[in-house]
């Protein structure tokens, strides 16, 4: 593996991504959004006021659930899909770099490009906080711009894992928001469902909430804020004791393991070499 | 150079390439010719290790499948569809330059060599195909390979576009490239290949001269002899008698000749006192414009 090599790919994506309209477009709207929220979540009084920054963090965290691994998700799956259906991949694919070093360079590009807009989007945020002369828990505020970070890395290699199993720009596309609307939604309402339906156990329902990366986001991002999770009902107070200190480090490492695993397989399958062919002119 | 020793490869129940073998000297111009099909572009696939294959394959003493980013280290590749990325054309070369460990200073060199000079803040979305041939040449050039591998160079470029670029690339081999290339067109195979691989079925048909294989398609080509003005009626006359094909074009005619057969008309000429001013062999395999006699 050439580090070099890797580094010149995802530069060129870095470059790419923040000459894209929509990802401009996303990072803008999610600044824009998150100054809103901060300003919106003051405790009260008719005086426009910002509020701290747990509770701000704790606004943000429905941003990030909805924002994030929309636009994670299709940030991976159209980056990848639109080079290979171009010709473009196979191209670079021609040239004296392995697969890995490709998907390994383009993912990082991708990465420090998605972090960049979160780090924007929540730096307004903290900058116009610390201008009001906010006090609080800062830490814990970074810690939740962390989080999302891991939630965005983890959506960015479902879309990667999504590009390389569909060879179509549209349905990878398709693919990404199906998937997006599976988490967000269906996942969160299907267990909802099934638990009333079943009358399942509390510690199924715990467990199958927690495969969820957006879950595993919230769950984390809360614990952050006010170290239990009783707001999430009967559920959360079940985990908080079961658990206790263990449930952080456990959904940190749930959430680095979205990142791994799917980037994982992903890597593994590009790796197959037939996967790619060459753009030829229609005969 | 290159050493292919029974290459297959099956995509599926499909078998796209069965037992090719071949070699390939240094600088030598080798074609691919085959239809649609034939196992052209899977052979290219194999040569630059992109796809996995049955056999062995040494391209400069790498073996291809055990390590088939040194062995593209040791070729320039250009595509018959130009697939660049969405950047200027000196951006586009320093990043594949980048990607191949070149000094950027080889880029003034590489654009040189193409004649795409001047040419450095375009982008690569605003160049013609044949501008753009040029740049996927230059590409291929960076790193200053021993072996270019081009697929179909010309089929996309106009009549002049594709002279220039056969010029450039028998140039090249001058210089001492060894060259592969796949091809549609049997003048370009004609201008450029020392020999022609055909391949029909996936299978190696035939490894051959240009002009067996010309022979072997029952192609001819064009011989344009210049006539003075006071014996032109009676030459026409001559090819007429000797059903020859022919073209009068201004002060030449075009006669139509199987490969490597312009002799026979020059001495058909000079038996007969018809003194030839000039003559020259068109590469062009196709009919010059007017009608045929």
């Amino acid at each position: 593996m050439d580090l070099q090599k890797i580094q010149t790919i995802a530069s060129k994506e870095l470059r790419d991504a923040l000459k894209n309209r929509w990802f401009i477009l996303f990072t803008l709207a999610f600044a824009g959004l998150s100054l809103a929220l901060s300003a919106l979540s003051q405790p009260s009084g008719t005086q426009l006021e910002l509020a701290s920054y747990s509770k701000t963090a704790a606004s943000l965290i429905n941003l990030v659930l909805l924002f994030i691994p929309l636009i994670g998700l299709t940030l991976g799956t159209s980056g990848l899909a639109s080079d290979r259906e171009t010709g473009a991949l196979a191209y670079l694919l021609a040239q004296p770099v392995n697969h890995a070093e490709v998907l390994l360079g383009k993912y990082i590009g991708m990465a420090v490009a998605l972090i960049a807009s979160l780090i924007l989007g929540f730096g307004v945020s903290g900058l116009a906080l610390s201008m009001q002369g906010q006090s609080g828990d800062f830490a814990g505020y970074l810690f939740t711009v962390m989080l999302a970070c891991l939630l965005a890395l983890a959506m960015l290699s479902v879309g990667f894992l999504l590009a390389v199993i569909i060879k179509k720009t549209s349905t990878a596309l398709t693919g990404g928001l199906f998937t997006w609307l599976l988490l967000v939604f269906v996942g969160d309402l299907g267990i909802m469902g099934a638990a009333i339906v079943t009358e399942m156990p509390i510690q199924t329902i715990f467990w199958l909430s927690s495969i969820n990366p957006l879950q595993m986001f919230k769950m984390a991002s809360i614990l952050n804020i006010q170290a239990n999770l009783e707001v999430l009902g009967p559920v959360g107070m079940y985990a908080t004791e079961q658990y206790g200190a263990a449930l952080l480090p456990f959904l940190l490492l749930g959430l680095l393991l979205w990142i791994v695993i799917p980037m994982g397989i992903a890597l593994s399958i590009f790796s197959q070499r037939n996967l790619i062919t060459l753009k030829r002119r229609p005969a | 150079m290159i050493t292919a020793r029974q290459i297959s490869k099956y995509y599926g129940k499909v078998t796209a390439l069965d037992s090719v073998s071949f070699s390939i000297e240094a600088g030598e111009t080798l074609a691919l010719w085959g239809a649609n099909g034939a196992g052209k572009t899977t052979a290219i696939r194999c040569l630059l290790g992109v796809h996995s294959f049955e056999g062995s394959l040494i391209v400069d003493s790498i073996d291809v499948q055990k390590n088939g980013k040194a062995a593209r280290k040791k070729i320039g590749y250009v595509p018959q569809e130009m697939a660049f990325f969405d950047m200027s054309v000196y951006d586009t070369l320093q990043f594949y330059a980048r990607l191949k460990k070149v000094k950027e200073t080889e880029i003034a060199s590489a654009l040189e060599t193409v004649q795409l000079v001047g040419h450095n803040d375009k982008a690569v979305s605003a160049l013609s195909g044949g501008m753009k041939q040029r740049l996927a040449l230059a590409i291929a050039l960076l790193a200053n390979p021993p072996i270019l591998l081009l697929d179909e160079p010309t089929a996309s470029l106009d009549a002049e576009a594709q002279r220039e670029f056969v010029q450039l690339i028998r140039d090249l081999n001058q210089a001492g490239k060894t060259i592969i290339f796949s091809s549609h067109r049997f003048e370009e195979v004609a201008a450029l290949a020392q020999r022609v691989l055909v391949l029909e079925g996936g299978k190696l048909k035939t490894l051959c001269t240009p002009e067996e294989l010309a022979s072997e398609l029952g192609l001819h080509q064009w011989l344009r002899v210049v006539i003075a003005d006071a014996h032109r009626e009676n030459a026409r006359e001559l090819l007429q008698n000797q059903g020859y094909q022919h073209i009068p074009n201004g002060t030449a005619i075009f006669v139509n000749i199987e490969t490597n057969s312009k002799m026979d008309i020059l001495r058909l000429f000079e038996n007969v006192q018809i003194p030839v001013v000039d003559f020259d062999v068109t590469d062009a395999y196709a009919l010059p414009q007017g009608g045929a006699s």
